[in-house]
């Protein structure tokens, strides 16, 4: 690793070495990705791929209401292969608009995470100081809550600025916004450890003397060599994402109705499960459950991957 | 200095290790890390096995108080303690002699106690385990047993945490766990290597007269010399997981059977003696997949004739030593003497 | 030791004041608390005395200390919602939520910690492959699709338990307690595993990878050469060796218990004070969304002490260095 330039980082290692080995070696691995690349893919095809349009009101009908899954009863239609719900809903097609609407929520947010993350800890490392013990005992703080918590917060305070009906207009902002922000504490120690480790090194040092802004060179050095570590906790922070959405969801506090993720249509289906209509909840439930233990499987493959010395 | 030869023909020995194999199971095939040792103990006697690290003699004193870790595992032979067969005796068997009359010494004093508990807990656990004491009569036992290895202000020290105790200090209360049961053997791993060189010599008289002083026999294993030079009354030189000359130690330091235990010899510096410089032997121990036939040491022997690359040579007697070696055949040159086997 | 101590109660006391700011300025800032006293009807001249009245006006530092020495009187005024006092409503509900957790915390323990025990000890045992991957499916599931599945089967299909409340309570003082009627048994039961399940598997990953660690420690292979019994090595040295990550783990997931009673109280209609913060999310009832910011602010802080203290009931190292640093393994 100290023979390789900063810059060529782990993408080189990566290519070369037995990243890829491993990745084939795993056959729960290779499963996993197969599933995350399945699932992904159906998702945003599934303005093509869908039978229906489950959330334009003109294509519904209350008669093809709450019909069980075709391929497990009599009663079922085989227009609607998973059943609808109360208001005639193809459920099918509502698990893959809402599985996209559920992996966008994540991703972004995820990126919202990352990027404050790595601000904060470049800032927080370079500057050091004050500001680095500020930034740092916020970090604290807000790891004794769990992100749910801070999350759920957040989303509360949006709520007590804005008005209720132009909230579900922004709702997914604020959702990404407030997921984002519970997130972020990993990469910004993360990237601080690192600058910390870099900021003394000599060639810092030498670019202050030629005049370069170290802080450009550092961006340049430090960030590749934070890519690995970064990436794993961002996989992982995925999967975490998607739970805390579909939660937030799931509680009325996150994506509204008109526009339901999976943890909306959870919270739909258990509603009327009480009558026994388990297909509206347990179909969204299964792909919410496939998704985020495939997205945590490949996390955990990713980090012993990566980082021989956890393994 | 040397102890004098104590000749245990007349008694039964204590333990009696018969051509012990162990293995290791690995991806790429089965590795024979004990290859055909035979030794026996006499009752008190200190018999030091020296070696370089991998030659096999930790693993023999493993596979002696039954602790081989997995995968490893006793392939062939037979290992007796007072006569009864103790290699294959099921775990809880093996525990009760483990501790009772086998006790153990390990090389590094800082990790070898539970750091959690005070010394005294762990002499008193011990001792229960092994004696039917009550508690009080226990702890007077370990108090005991403190003092006599030389901790100074027993009394107090015996409720202290193993953190509290100096390396030295700390091997000495692993020495005072090992004789708890009184045993009557103890398989002591490398005792002073993790010590600094002044506190070693301390440890090793200590040790050296508690045996002396409860007839308790030693199997010593350690890679210096020094050491056996100074406590051994036999010495068993391993390479490659054989043994290549046993015999009494005051016999192969000075008059070295086997090449390997002369080349061992020649690198020790010594007081006293001018030497102009010191011999070394030529390569490194073969790795236990690459061991050649014949002789394992045929590669780095300087006196090796055609027969030690086929043929492998059991221990010979070589004036009071035994060793591994075709030049003390019975009829003085090996090397030519089997020549048309060679293509057989 | 004592200087250990006292540096994290200091802490521990910054992290509370941090904790008061927010909740300060969500009540103040956020929130109009003018608003909630008053009808649509009243004077801008009524509500500016009323202002100056509340002392709405003193600098913020004085309004700031004001209000930490009503929330620890308990007073958080009105509820937006309800128009009730904050501090009753969530005493009202602090039971039903302490009774749950406390069912899932021991439901965790007591199941997560012998699993992780038995696992740890024979890696290669089928029942712990078993164990393993059940344990990563349980730690990929939401806590509430775990509730709603355990709803569906046991109360829906087999109709063995109830799906929502607490059944019947019994009134000790203010206190309302589950624990000395059948029904209230009965409602604890899904609840508790549902609230549990994550930080069992987590417990029980824990243990596992805790114990295999120390399995392979010198200590323990002189344990074994002392001849002590596995009963010994296992529960004595052992078990008590991965104590010291599993108090920070316990003591961090306690914590989490009780933010995910939030998910699990509402899945199961448990009138717990997480469901009357779920309500003023919905609501922005900001005065009990500060209130219950606080409360919880104070029990993690609480946690985190005790977690500490135990740290030297444990850990004899600690107790003699003055230890400066965890011996935790993070």
């Amino acid at each position: 690793m100290a023979k390789d330039s900063p810059a060529s980082g782990w993408l080189h290692r990566a290519a070369d070495s037995d990243v890829w080995w491993s990745f084939k070696s795993s056959p729960m691995t290779v499963g996993a990705a197969t599933v995350t690349f399945l699932i992904v893919a159906i998702a945003f095809l599934s303005p093509v791929l869908a039978p229906h349009t489950p959330f334009d009101p003109a294509t519904l009908s209350l008669t093809d209401g709450l019909k069980p899954p075709a391929m497990l009863s009599a009663d079922g239609d085989w227009t609607f292969p998973l059943g609808t719900d109360d208001q005639g809903r193809d459920i099918l097609s509502s698990i893959m608009y809402g599985t996209r609407l559920s992996l966008v929520v994540g991703f972004a947010s995820v990126v919202v995470a990352m990027a404050l993350g790595i601000t904060l800890g470049l800032v927080s490392g370079y500057i050091g100081g004050a500001v680095d013990a500020l930034i740092m005992r916020i970090a604290d703080v807000q790891l004794t809550f769990p992100a749910i918590l801070v999350a759920l917060l957040i989303d509360g305070i949006v709520r007590g600025i804005i008005s209720v009906k132009r909230h579900d207009e922004i709702a997914i902002y604020v959702i990404v916004g407030a997921i984002g922000l519970s997130f972020w504490v990993q990469y910004a120690r993360t990237v601080r450890g690192s600058v910390l480790v870099e900021k003394n090194k000599e060639y810092v040092q030498a670019a202050r003397v030629i005049g370069l802004s170290p802080l450009l060179i550092m961006v340049r050095h430090v960030l590749p060599n934070v890519t690995g570590p970064v990436l794993v906790i961002a996989t992982i922070n995925l999967g975490l994402a998607i739970i805390t959405e579909a939660t937030l969801s799931f509680l009325g506090v996150g994506l509204p109705s008109t526009e339901p993720s999976l943890g909306t249509l959870i919270r739909l289906g258990n509603e009327v499960l009480q009558s026994g209509d388990w297909w509206i909840t347990v179909f969204p439930g299964i792909t919410l459950a496939a998704l985020v233990l495939a997205v945590n499987l490949l996390g955990d493959w990713l980090r012993d991957a990566l980082n021989p010395k956890l393994r | 200095m040397a102890p004098s030869d104590k000749i245990s023909t007349n008694n039964p020995p204590l333990l009696e290790v018969k051509n012990l194999r162990v293995e290791f199971p690995t991806r790429r095939g089965t590795l024979l890390a004990v290859d055909d040792v035979s030794f026996d103990i006499a009752p008190g006697e200190v018999l030091g096995v020296v070696g370089e690290s991998g030659a096999g003699k930790s693993l023999t004193g493993n596979a002696i108080i039954g602790l081989l870790e997995p995968p490893g595992r006793i392939a062939g032979g037979e290992i007796r303690l007072e006569g009864r067969r103790i290699d294959n005796l099921p775990y809880e068997e093996m525990r009760k002699i483990r501790g009772a009359r086998i006790g153990a010494i390990f090389q590094d004093p800082l990790t070898s106690l539970n750091p959690l508990y005070s010394v005294g807990r762990q002499l008193v656990e011990t001792i229960q385990t092994h004696l039917p004491l009550s508690a009080a009569a226990a702890r007077t036992r370990a108090l005991d047993l403190l003092k006599e290895v030389g901790i100074p202000g027993a009394e107090s020290r015996i409720d202290h945490y193993p953190h509290q105790f100096s390396g030295g200090m700390r091997q000495r209360v692993v020495i005072a766990l090992a004789l708890c049961a009184g045993p009557r053997l103890i398989v002591a791993d490398e005792p002073t290597t993790a010590l600094d060189v002044s506190i070693q010599a301390q440890i090793i008289a200590l040790l050296k007269r508690l045996c002396r002083e409860h007839g308790t026999a030693v199997m010593l294993v350690t890679h210096d010399m020094g050491v056996i030079a100074e406590t051994a009354d036999r010495v068993a030189v391993m390479y490659a997981g054989r043994i290549a000359e046993i015999g009494p130690v005051r016999d192969v330091v000075k008059h070295a059977k086997h090449p390997y235990t002369k080349g061992l010899m020649g690198s020790i510096p010594s007081l006293g003696v001018r030497t102009e410089r010191l011999t070394q032997i030529d390569g490194a121990m073969p790795r236990l997949t690459e061991i050649p036939t014949g002789c394992a040491f045929n590669p780095r022997c300087t006196e090796r004739g055609q027969r030690c690359m086929v043929e492998r040579p059991d221990l010979m007697v070589a004036g009071t030593s035994r060793a591994a070696c075709w030049l003390h055949d019975r009829g003085g040159v090996g090397a030519p003497v089997l020549k048309e086997t060679v293509d057989a | 030791m004592l200087a250990f101590i006292l540096r994290r109660i200091l802490q521990s006391i910054a992290v509370l004041l941090a904790v008061g700011v927010v909740a300060f300025s969500l009540f103040r800032y956020v929130g109009d608390p003018i608003n909630a006293m008053v009808g649509q009807d009243t004077t801008m001249e009524e509500r500016a005395e009323l202002r100056t009245k509340l002392g709405l006006n003193d600098p913020a530092p004085i309004q700031f200390l004001n209000f930490i020495g009503n929330a620890m009187q308990g007073k958080f005024g009105l509820s937006y919602r309800t128009s009730e006092p904050v501090g009753r409503l969530i005493l009202e509900r602090v039971p039903a939520t302490l009774e749950l957790s406390l069912c899932a915390a021991i439901f965790a323990l007591f199941v997560g910690v012998p699993m992780g025990v038995y696992t740890g000890l024979y890696p290669r045992h089928w029942s712990s492959r078993l164990f393993q991957a059940v344990s990563l499916i349980g730690i990929s599931l939401p806590t509430f699709l775990i509730g709603i599945l355990l709803i569906l089967v046991f109360a829906v299909w087999l109709r063995l338990l109830p799906s929502f409340g607490r059944g019947e309570t019994v009134q000790i003082g203010w206190w309302t307690t589950n624990f000395l009627t059948w029904s209230g048994l009965k409602a604890l039961i899904l609840p508790s595993i549902t609230l549990g399940l994550f930080q069992l598997t987590l417990l029980m990953r824990l243990v596992r990878s805790e114990m295999l660690e120390v399995m392979r420690t010198e200590y323990i292979k002189f344990a074994r050469a002392r001849g002590l019994t596995n009963r010994a090595i296992y529960f004595g040295h052992a078990l008590k060796n991965t104590l010291v990550p599993v108090i920070t783990v316990t003591g961090l997931q306690l914590g989490a218990l009780i933010a995910f009673a939030i998910v699990t109280e509402t899945v199961f209609a448990w009138p717990g004070v997480g469901q009357l913060f779920i309500q003023s999310v919905q609501f922005s009832d900001i005065p009990v969304m500060a209130a219950y910011l606080l409360l919880i602010g104070l029990l993690f802080v609480l946690i985190n002490l005790t977690v500490d203290l135990l740290y030297f009931v444990v850990d004899p190292r600690l107790r003699s260095q003055g230890g400066a640093a965890r011996v935790a393994g993070h």
